[in-house]
This record gives C-alpha cells, sequence and structure tokens, in this order.
C-alpha cells in the first residue's frame, strides 16, 4: 500500500477508569467515612499548610478518587498532620487519618520512599 | 523413701525453667545500652537493691496497687502469688526440719507427704500441718476466683477481661490443676495414714471411708508433678513469663533505665511483664464510651509478645495516658506504643512456636521506610525582639477566642512580647510524633527553633498544651516553655494583673497533655481560684478523662469520637455549673458541640475577669535566666 506519510491520531481522551485505583479501594477500605466527602472544601480552607502553598486536601480528594497517583504522591508530603481538616468537615470525614492511609498506602504499594 | 519415678516430669520442668531464666537474663542484659548496663550495676550494689526488695514483696507478692484499684481482682493475685510463694517457702522448711535429712532435693519440699506420709502425729507437726492446710486454703480460695472470672468477669468487678490464645489455655489448665490436684493428693495420702490438719485430713477421712485411698493416691501425684511441670515448660511461651520477669523489671526500673524511644531489652521486659490482668480495659475511655475493646495496652503487648499485627493495635489509641496511671506492673505503657508506631506497617507472617522461647531469632522483615515530607516551602520568619514569645499553634486558630483573650491578657501584663505565628505559622510537630514520623516532625522543630531562637526571648508561652509537651521535651531551646496557664498564674503572683472576683461556679477538665503528659495540674487550678468558684469533679487530676477528640488516635471515627466527648461532659457537667473550664483549645473544640453547658477556655475566663490598670505597672516580671545569658553570650 502506498506510504503518504499520514496516520491516525491517538485519542487524546484522558481515561480515568483506566488509572490505577488501588490506592482509592485501600484507603476507602480503612478509612470508610472518606466516602462522605462532597468535596466542599473546608479542609482546604482551614489547612496549615495551604496557609503557606497551594496545597489543598481537596484537590488531592478528588485526585485520588481519579486515581491521578502520581500527582498526589507529590503533594501529600507537605501535610502536617495538625488535624484541623477533620475538626471543621461538615460531613464528619477523619480527613486526617486519609492523609495517613494514603502514605501508607504509597508505601505499600509502590514501595515508594522519598 | 527418697525417689519415685513421678517427680521427673517436675524436676525436669523446674531445671529447664531456672536454665532457661539465666540464660534470658543474660541476653537481655547483654542487649543493653552501655549507659543502662553501669545503671543496672550500680543499682545492684547501691540503694535500688533494698528498695526493688520492698518492691517485690509488695507489688509481686501482695499486689498492693490492684488491691487498691480492685478488691477482689486484687485478692485473687495476691492469693496466687503470695499463697504459692508461702507454701513453698514454708514447705522448703518443713522439709528441712521434718525430713530425714537436711538440704533436700526441690521436688521433696513440693512432694513432703507423699515421701513421708505419717507426717503430722505429734502436737508440733500437727500444728505445721494446720499450717501448710491454711496456706493451700488461701490459694484455693483465690483460685475458685479465677476460675469464676475466666467465665463470668464481673464478679470479681471487672467489666472485660483479657481474652486468650491456644498455649495460653493450656498453660492456664495446667495452672488451674497444680492446686486442686495436690490437695487431692495430699488428702488421699491423708486419708490412708490417718494424718493431715482440717482441711486434707477432714477430705481425706471422708474420701477413704467409701475409695481405697492408698492406691488412688499415686495418679493424683502423677497429675500434680504433671501440672507443674507442664506449666514450667510453657512459662516463657505464655503470659505467665511475667512470674519472673516482673522482678527483673522492678530492678531495672529502680536502678532508673528507662523506656527511651527505641526498642530494646528493657521494653522487651516490661511487655513481657504484662500480666494481662485487664485493669487498663477497664480504665480505658474507648472501651467504656466507645464499645472498642481489642487495642488496649493489655492486647498490645500481648501482640507485641506472640509477634503478631500490632499496626492497627498501636495506632487506635488516645494516648490520653490513663493506663499508664492504673497499671499495676507500671509499665510505661504509652512509650511503648509509640515506639510501635515508629516502626510502622509491616506484615509479620513469622510466628513460629518454637522459637518463640527466644523473640530475638526471629527475624522480623525489615521495615520500610517512610515516605519523607518535605516542608522547604516554609517561608522565613523574623519575629520582632520581644522578651516573650507566643506560639498560639494551629487548634488555637481555630478557636479563636482564646487567641484574642491571650492577646488582651498580654498586653494587661505591659510586658514586651511577640505573636510567633499571628498569621499562621507552621505547626509544632506533636502530630507527626504521635503517628509515628518523627523525622519529619523534626524537620518543623527545625523550622520553629530557627525562629524562636532569632527573636532573642526568655519565655515562650503557648495555648495548646499539645505544642507545650513537644516544645518542652523535643526542641533544644534556650527560652523557659510555659503553658499559658501557668504564665498566668506567674502573672497574678507577681502583682502585674489583678482579677475581679467572678461569682461563678465551674469545674476544670484537666487536658491529658497538659496534665498526665506533663505533670501540670496545680497552676490552672489555683489560677480559677482567683477568679471563680472551682468544683470539683469525680475526674480530677490524675484520673481526668480524655476528650475524645484527642490528635493521638488516627483511625477513631467522629461518631466514636462524639460518644466519648459526651460521656466527659456529661461526667464533668454533674454539678450543673455555670461554665466548664478547660485549658486546651482541641478540649474546647471538642467539648462544647456536646454538651448544653458552655465550655471557655482558662484564658477567656481571665481576660474576662481581668482589671485594666490605670497606669502600666513597672515590669515586676521575673524571667528565668537563661543559659546564654548565665554564660554571658548575650553581653558580648
Amino acid at each position: 500500500m502506498e506510504k503518504f506519510g499520514f496516520t491516525l491520531t491517538k485519542a487524546r481522551v484522558i481515561d480515568y477508569d483506566r488509572n490505577d485505583h488501588s490506592i482509592v479501594d485501600f484507603i476507602m477500605e480503612r478509612e470508610p467515612s472518606f466516602k462522605a466527602c462532597i468535596e466542599c472544601g473546608c479542609c482546604s480552607a482551614t489547612c496549615t499548610t495551604g496557609n503557606f502553598t497551594g496545597f489543598s486536601l481537596r484537590e488531592i480528594n478528588v485526585l485520588l478518587k481519579r486515581g491521578e497517583n502520581d500527582q498526589v504522591r507529590k503533594k501529600i508530603k507537605k501535610c502536617m498532620l495538625c488535624g484541623k481538616c477533620s475538626l471543621v468537615c461538615p460531613r464528619g470525614v477523619n480527613t486526617r487519618n486519609v492523609v495517613f492511609v494514603a502514605k501508607q498506602a504509597f508505601q505499600k504499594f509502590d514501595n515508594y520512599a522519598v | 523413701m527418697q525417689f519415685d519415678p513421678f517427680v521427673i516430669p517436675f524436676d525436669l520442668g523446674l531445671y529447664f525453667i531456672l536454665i532457661y531464666a539465666v540464660t534470658r537474663s543474660i541476653i537481655w542484659f547483654r542487649e543493653l545500652s552501655r549507659p543502662d548496663k553501669l545503671r543496672l550495676q550500680r543499682g545492684f550494689f547501691g540503694k535500688a537493691f533494698g528498695q526493688s526488695l520492698k518492691e517485690i514483696f509488695l507489688e509481686s507478692l501482695i499486689h498492693r496497687k490492684i488491691l487498691k484499684s480492685n478488691l477482689r481482682l486484687g485478692y485473687m493475685h495476691m492469693s496466687l502469688a503470695f499463697g504459692w510463694f508461702l507454701l513453698i517457702l514454708f514447705g522448703t522448711i518443713e522439709a528441712d526440719i521434718f525430713g530425714e535429712k537436711h538440704l533436700n532435693a526441690p521436688y521433696k519440699a513440693i512432694f513432703f507427704k507423699f515421701f513421708n506420709p505419717d507426717h503430722g502425729k505429734t502436737p508440733f507437726e500437727a500444728g505445721y500441718s494446720f499450717l501448710m492446710d491454711l496456706i493451700l486454703a488461701f490459694i484455693l480460695s483465690g483460685l475458685v476466683l479465677a476460675i469464676i472470672k475466666r467465665f463470668s468477669s464481673k464478679a470479681v468487678g471487672m467489666k472485660k477481661t483479657t481474652k486468650l490464645k491456644t498455649l495460653d489455655k493450656i498453660a492456664l489448665t495446667s495452672l488451674w490443676l497444680i492446686f486442686p490436684s495436690r490437695l487431692i493428693a495430699e488428702s488421699l495420702t491423708s486419708g490412708a495414714y490417718g494424718t493431715g490438719s482440717f482441711l486434707t485430713g477432714t477430705l481425706g477421712s471422708w474420701l477413704a471411708s467409701f475409695l481405697p485411698a492408698s492406691q488412688m493416691a499415686y495418679p493424683f501425684w502423677w497429675l500434680y508433678s504433671l501440672s507443674l511441670g507442664t506449666f514450667f515448660v510453657l512459662l516463657p511461651l505464655t503470659r505467665y513469663l511475667h512470674i519472673p520477669t516482673e522482678l527483673f523489671l522492678i530492678f531495672m526500673r529502680n536502678s532508673g533505665i528507662r523506656t527511651g524511644d527505641k526498642a530494646g531489652s528493657f521494653s522487651e521486659v516490661e511487655v513481657h511483664s504484662c500480666s494481662s490482668c485487664g485493669l487498663c480495659i477497664d480504665t480505658c475511655q474507648m472501651n467504656f464510651s466507645a464499645g472498642i475493646n481489642n487495642m488496649q495496652a493489655a492486647y498490645l503487648t500481648k501482640a507485641i509478645r506472640n509477634n503478631t499485627e500490632t499496626f492497627d493495635i498501636a495506632q487506635n489509641c488516645l494516648m490520653c495516658g490513663r493506663c499508664d496511671q492504673i497499671c499495676p506492673v507500671g509499665i510505661e505503657l504509652s512509650p511503648i506504643r509509640m515506639i510501635q508506631r515508629r516502626t510502622g506497617d509491616s506484615e509479620i507472617s513469622y510466628t513460629n512456636t518454637w522459637k518463640g522461647y527466644f523473640r530475638e531469632k526471629q527475624h522480623l522483615p525489615v521495615k520500610k521506610q517512610n515516605i519523607r515530607n518535605s516542608f522547604d516551602f516554609l517561608p522565613e520568619s523574623n519575629p520582632g525582639k520581644a522578651d516573650i514569645l507566643y506560639f498560639a499553634g494551629c487548634m488555637t486558630h481555630l478557636t479563636p477566642s482564646i487567641k484574642i483573650a491571650m492577646t488582651s491578657i498580654l498586653n494587661a501584663s505591659g510586658l514586651s512580647w511577640s505573636f510567633i505565628d499571628e498569621k499562621g505559622g507552621a505547626c509544632c510537630g506533636r502530630p507527626l510524633m504521635l503517628a509515628g514520623q518523627d523525622k519529619e516532625a523534626r524537620e518543623l522543630i527545625n523550622y520553629n527553633s530557627q525562629i524562636i531562637w532569632k527573636s532573642g526571648a526568655h519565655t515562650l508561652v503557648t495555648s495548646c498544651p499539645i505544642c507545650y509537651k513537644v516544645f518542652k521535651e523535643s526542641y533544644y531551646l534556650d527560652v523557659e516553655v510555659l503553658h499559658h496557664s501557668q504564665f498566668i498564674k506567674n502573672i497574678i503572683d507577681d502583682g502585674s494583673v489583678k482579677m475581679n472576683f467572678l461569682h461563678k461556679r465551674v469545674t476544670y477538665h484537666t487536658p491529658c497533655e497538659l496534665g498526665r503528659s506533663s505533670g501540670v495540674y496545680d497552676e490552672p487550678r489555683e489560677v480559677l481560684r482567683h477568679v471563680a468558684n472551682l468544683e470539683t469533679t469525680d475526674f480530677d487530676n490524675e484520673n481526668s478523662l480524655c476528650c475524645g477528640g484527642s490528635l493521638g488516635n488516627l483511625m477513631l471515627s467522629q461518631e466514636n469520637k462524639r460518644k466519648i466527648a459526651s460521656c466527659t461532659a456529661a461526667e464533668l457537667t454533674r454539678k450543673n455549673p455555670d461554665f466548664l473550664i478547660t485549658a486546651c483549645p482541641l478540649c474546647k473544640k471538642t467539648l462544647a458541640p456536646v454538651t448544653k453547658y458552655k465550655v471557655i477556655d482558662l484564658s477567656e475566663i481571665v481576660a474576662e475577669s481581668i482589671v485594666t490598670p490605670a497606669v502600666l505597672k513597672k515590669n515586676t516580671y521575673r524571667f528565668k535566666k537563661t543559659v546564654r545569658e548565665s554564660v554571658g553570650v548575650e553581653k558580648s
């Protein structure tokens, strides 16, 4: 067949279903209250770290649920575990444990140590 | 008669346990750090030796602390421990005096009746038999209590008793069999020969009236020896190892050895000294308020001993320290829990019964490194030069009324002060430490230390007991660290501020991190006596309750936290006070939503009652001299 130098372009759709959900599944199992998160952003509003940087727990929650683990891994290191977020959460999510369990999950599944 | 084959199981067991105890002690001693070894040596030849002997008598035999907190449980432990000790002691004396010769083999004392069946004919011998029977009756009464406790723990005044593993059950059965089999064996022998006192004699003659006593006694002597032998051999694998280990622990503790923050010989001795008495389960708020009863200190020590999964148990705890307070053996349970938290998560699939005799021979998998945090985003901060620094802390920023109150108090005191984290600062590091992430915490500690050193301050005041504890213990600072209650007491004492007496009735909730953790009990109470009528509650000082909001527990759900908080609030407001006072922003935040009473911080009531002076008084506050001043660095 004659080659014209043209090919089909690859689909540029980001398919969240194909992402690795092992981390978020692990968190859901260990901290079931995470399911109740409505991504209201109260946690980000009160965050000690968020005061200095663009760190946002709400963003991390969304990324975790989408399975964008690489981004989460970089960001989650900034959390100081102070626990203000879990005190203000209107849905009673134990957000402090979500961060702790997420770190634990990265260790478990990715053998990841910085 | 000098020997009979039935003593062999007992002899084997006894020699096994003696050799084991010596080997184990040598291994433990060798693994101690060098300073600890010196401490132990000095303690052994010094005053600590006498103290230890006294403590061993009072705690290991009489069980004074358990008796104090629970009479029936204490009696059970005392009758078994002290009774058995007396039985061995008087048995040895008996064998020495009445036996055929002096200095007998150990089995002669234990099975004295078998080898001297017609002993007890003369009045003196009969008197001695009476004593021995009395001791046996004493032990048996405790044993009856123990059996009742196993099936219904409420009978001895306990809500819950510890659950057991299979080996524990076998050891327990053999322990239970020891004394009844001795009773029956002795009774049958006495019955056959017409000796024995009120217990063995009476039972013996009754049994002999319808049974062939002399033939039946022999199997029971075998049973007695076998149960002793089994018990001794299983001892190192079960919780009963606490019997010899506790003696070692008392010596080590009196010599000044402490748990520290790494696992070692001492923490292992402590873990093995736990008798699983279960007092920590009853005192735990997670148990009686939230109904969680699988994570208490007794289960933690058990899991460490058996090399099973400890991660969840170690994490699921408020770290309130109530169990430390009540532990009759005096094990430092919170530091042990912290050690477990630091080691982190690892999958232990390695549990070999035979290697249980030497725990250190088991090769546990190497723990993976935690994800390292990087807090390099924290901006460089330059606080103004001031004598006093005020660090509000994360939690105080969430309860701004405390921040405002403290600002007005500090202003009224007329001292030069500076607010470090007015626009929000870094965390103090304690929450990370409580999660077992010390390396990350150290980064924050370094950051905060830098700010404090730069300011050249004399005193650091903090509103949050969580921050107070970490500043006091883990920071290397040349400033006096004060909780705001201590600072307010100081400025009242030196007359810097005057207060109006508010005619209000208040109760005070001692925060765990301030009270049991840091030992600040009196200052907040004294301040409160200046401003209001302080009522007492059932849970004051060392016995104080946790609010439930503790940062120590990551896993506890909000629902359970609420349950604990409501329980605590209900207990503290029993006398219908006008205010429930606390000295911790986190306690305030946790208690306020669950009670109809007004929950306020100590600083708020002080700020309300403070009299604004017409003229600011001359500064009379006496600062504690810093190290840099005493060596003269400041002047040069």
